[in-house]
């Protein structure tokens, strides 16, 4: 970004002026205009505290001129006065690309532009430093069909320690996830489990729809009826007359996702209700709760956060998980 | 010993000094209480007892209010008071109005300890407090203003003291800075949004914050060390010039140095770099503080053995000197890739906040309270002592495990393995710290007894009858 003339001249002569003046006023008292030889009492008193006329000590003079000088030169190496870009041309990060949607076009552009100009920043200069260095390795395990890279323990520790950098924040670091993030070592898969699935999950991520009350008219007045045949399905305990009543109402329309059996439907990531495993928890309550406000559960794309690559490894980590 | 009762004829007003000297004992061991609690819980989690107003986040700003302006600023209103008296040889400008900024204060203090734990925040660091609170703070702070300028507006020295010209940059300061970063939009009684958004809001919030820690924290006890420390020395200050370079290069450099809290961030580039410059430039005017002080001690080096109030001096004196020099290297900003966000800028701040403005203001304190209750001495110089080695190791305990603490994480976080991955999950760096952890924990608790030995040294002295406790023959 660049400032208005007016800010970026205000900023350059207030900087000047406080290090300049710290100059002048460090080699103006450095020496004795006081009128008081030195070593002697300044003659004022206050409250029985006199002031000696001491220099100051030479090193620490010194040591002041010496960060001065240092602070000079830095701002003439590196940006810090307004707009003036400092000699090395050194930035950060290319100001020019912004990381929203609209603007991912124009980043492109403005990197390449740098690039062919050579005004790389540093972050550039880093990440292209990293993938040269890494970029082969990651390409090797891309070029490695998924069914090979589970039986490489190599890739599988990479991709573990690429889960704990990446999935744990969500998923746990021992992986069994915690209430509204699955539980990934267990071999129950709501859009299923296979390399190929998993690894689609990983690009593309998931959105987890369930509406309230499935969209469906169904009162308020049903729902613990409708809780208690849920429990039914998973096999517990429960009251017969109660579950009879809320598969009536089962079938108003949840079977459309969730089935007929119940056992739910892999490819719109409905869960099956018989298997009593829950992602929100199976108590009446929760379940309650899931019909009453329904659920939204979202697990981001990461073929732009991590790169394909790196997806790649993670995949077969992940599906190492629940298949020793 | 310094005949520090000494009568100069002005009748002057020690009524406000007594309050605020008071407040700041007991003031100090209830911050650093809510401060070992906290220290605790980053141990044993449970210490929460599942209670939304005992959780570390709502204690962890109550913590850094109290110590900051509940014990600190005490300490900085009683010193002040006292020595502009004192140097000025007049009594204090505008006594009904002293006698407000004490009252005010305290129900300041008060309201921060209700609403911090209940959750009601701005949610910036050390300016939590909100908008209604924000507005009595400027009305107090403005009438200190009034009260202090006031006292140097009709002293009868023809000279200003260095002690003064720091607690005036201070008290400007202060103001001005809590005035510009706690502008804010009200949309309820407990609520408001700040008026800055983005790197700007950011950038505005460090500027206060950093300048907290210059003006406040620094300049305020730079002005009680200038007092203190020649008179409890019985020296004369070692260098005037030495005085008036390190002031102006201070205050001139200090205000720019807050982007170095936002190193590698969004905020520009330009604004880094000139942060860590200035930060570094600092160094030298910091150091001349330090300097001016430990040299007034020539010709009374010896005092230091039977004289444990000026051990305190000293010590204080040598933290911020340590810390004055640690501040611009992690300033710089390769250092500070590896600080930010570690333990060791934690260990950093207690250097700073135990080891100076903590013993500083105890030291003071120590010369003080006999003054003001009309005695030669602390009722017992041995606890004086003993809270003096309670007070180094303390101090020394915290900021070293923060040290050791804080470069391990650091160095855990940029571990990579040769696949270019990270080695450390931030969970391993988590675990490791555990132990320093405790560390730290102890070293709070070393702290926090010193001070209520202090409390109980401080009653007796208060309650024991006048004159009953004259000073020590000179050693």
């Amino acid at each position: 970004m660049i400032m208005s003339n007016f800010w970026s001249i205000w900023i350059s002569v207030l900087t000047i002026v406080v290090i300049v003046g710290c100059f002048i006023l460090l080699k103006l008292v450095n020496k004795n205009y006081t009128g008081v030889e030195e070593g002697k009492s300044m003659g004022h008193e206050f409250d029985g505290i006199e002031e000696l006329n001491n220099p100051l000590p030479k090193w620490w003079a010194y040591m002041f001129y010496l960060t001065i000088v240092f602070g000079v030169i830095y701002l003439a190496l590196y940006p810090g006065l307004g707009n003036y870009k400092g000699l090395f041309g050194w930035t950060s990060s290319n100001q020019s690309i912004g990381t929203e949607q609209g603007l991912k076009a124009d980043s492109a552009a403005a990197l390449e532009a740098a690039k062919a100009e050579n005004r790389l920043s540093q972050y550039d200069r880093e990440v292209a430093h990293a993938d040269e260095k890494y970029g082969p390795i990651f390409a090797a395990y891309l070029a490695t069909p998924l069914e090979e890279l589970v039986k490489d323990e190599e890739a599988l520790k990479v991709g573990g320690r690429l889960f704990l950098q990446n999935c744990a924040q969500c998923h746990g670091s021992d992986a069994r996830g915690s209430k509204g993030f699955p539980n990934l070592t267990d071999g129950d898969w709501l859009y299923g489990g296979d390399l190929a699935t998993i690894k689609t999950t990983l690009m593309n991520g998931r959105n987890g729809m369930m509406p309230p009350k499935g969209g469906l008219p169904i009162e308020d007045s049903e729902i613990e009826g409708l809780a208690e045949y849920v429990v039914k399905l998973s096999g517990r305990e429960h009251d017969e007359a109660l579950a009879a009543q809320g598969q009536g109402s089962f079938m108003k329309g949840c079977f459309a996702c969730h089935g007929m059996d119940a056992k739910g439907n892999k490819l719109m990531g409905a869960p099956n209700l018989t298997d009593n495993v829950w992602l929100y928890g199976g108590s009446r309550g929760v379940i309650s709760e899931s019909i009453v406000n329904g659920r939204a559960g979202v697990m981001p794309a990461w073929k732009d956060i991590l790169g394909e690559e790196k997806v790649h490894v993670i995949a077969a980590y992940v599906y190492s998980l629940s298949n020793k | 010993m310094m005949n520090h009762s000494q009568s100069t004829g002005a009748d002057y007003n020690y009524t406000i000094v007594r309050q605020f000297a008071l407040t700041t004992v007991l003031w100090g061991i209830f911050g650093m209480a809510v401060g070992v609690l906290i220290a605790a819980q980053l141990i044993w989690p449970q210490l929460n007892f599942d209670t939304p107003w005992l959780t570390f986040s709502r204690l962890r700003p109550l913590h850094t209010n109290a110590v900051i302006f509940a014990f600190g600023t005490s300490a900085l209103f009683a010193t002040s008071y006292y020595v502009v008296q004192r140097t000025c040889q007049v009594r204090l400008f505008a006594p009904k109005l002293a006698a407000f900024t004490f009252w005010g204060w305290q129900a300041v203090i008060i309201a921060a300890a209700i609403t911090l734990p209940l959750g009601i925040t701005q949610s910036k660091e050390y300016a939590e407090l909100e908008w209604p609170i924000d507005i009595a703070i400027t009305i107090i702070w403005v009438s200190y203003a009034i009260v202090f300028f006031g006292t140097i507006a009709k002293r009868t020295t023809s000279h200003i003291y260095v002690a003064n010209w720091f607690f005036g940059a201070f008290i400007i300061t202060v103001a001005v800075l809590h005035i510009v970063n706690s502008m804010a939009v009200p949309v309820s009684l407990f609520k408001s949004y700040s008026l800055y958004s983005g790197a700007v809001d950011a950038m505005v919030q460090w500027w206060y914050g950093h300048n907290a820690v210059g003006f406040l924290l620094t300049a305020g006890f730079l002005g009680m060390m200038y007092y203190f420390v020649p008179k409890q020395a019985g020296r004369p200050v070692y260098s005037y010039r030495l005085s008036i370079v390190h002031f102006w290069a201070l205050i001139a450099l200090y205000i720019w140095a807050g982007p170095h809290h936002l190193h590698y961030t969004a905020l520009p580039d330009w604004t880094q770099s000139l942060g860590m410059v200035m930060s570094l430039i600092l160094f030298a005017p910091s150091w001349g503080g330090m300097i001016n002080g430990i040299m007034t001690l020539s010709g009374a080096w010896h005092k230091l053995r039977t004289d444990p109030v000026l051990r305190f001096l000293v010590v204080s004196l040598s933290f911020y000197g340590m810390s004055t020099f640690e501040g611009p290297m992690m300033a710089i900003k390769t250092v500070n890739a590896l600080s930010h966000y570690t333990d060791w800028t934690i260990g950093h701040v207690h250097s700073g906040a135990l080891g100076w403005v903590a013993m500083v203001s105890i030291g003071s304190l120590y010369h003080l309270v006999p003054v003001l209750f009309g005695h030669g001495r602390m009722y017992s110089t041995s606890l004086v002592n003993v809270h003096f080695w309670l007070a180094t190791i303390g101090t020394v305990l915290y900021i070293v495990s923060m040290w050791i603490s804080g470069v391990m994480q650091g160095l855990m976080w940029r571990a990579v393995n040769s696949d270019g991955t990270l080695t450390y999950s931030f969970v391993e760096s988590l675990e490791a710290s555990y132990p320093f952890y405790f560390v730290r924990f102890l070293g709070g608790c070393f702290f926090l007894t010193g001070m209520l030995i202090m409390a109980y040294n401080v009653l007796r002295t208060v309650k024991a009858p006048k004159e009953s406790l004259p000073a020590l023959a000179e050693a």
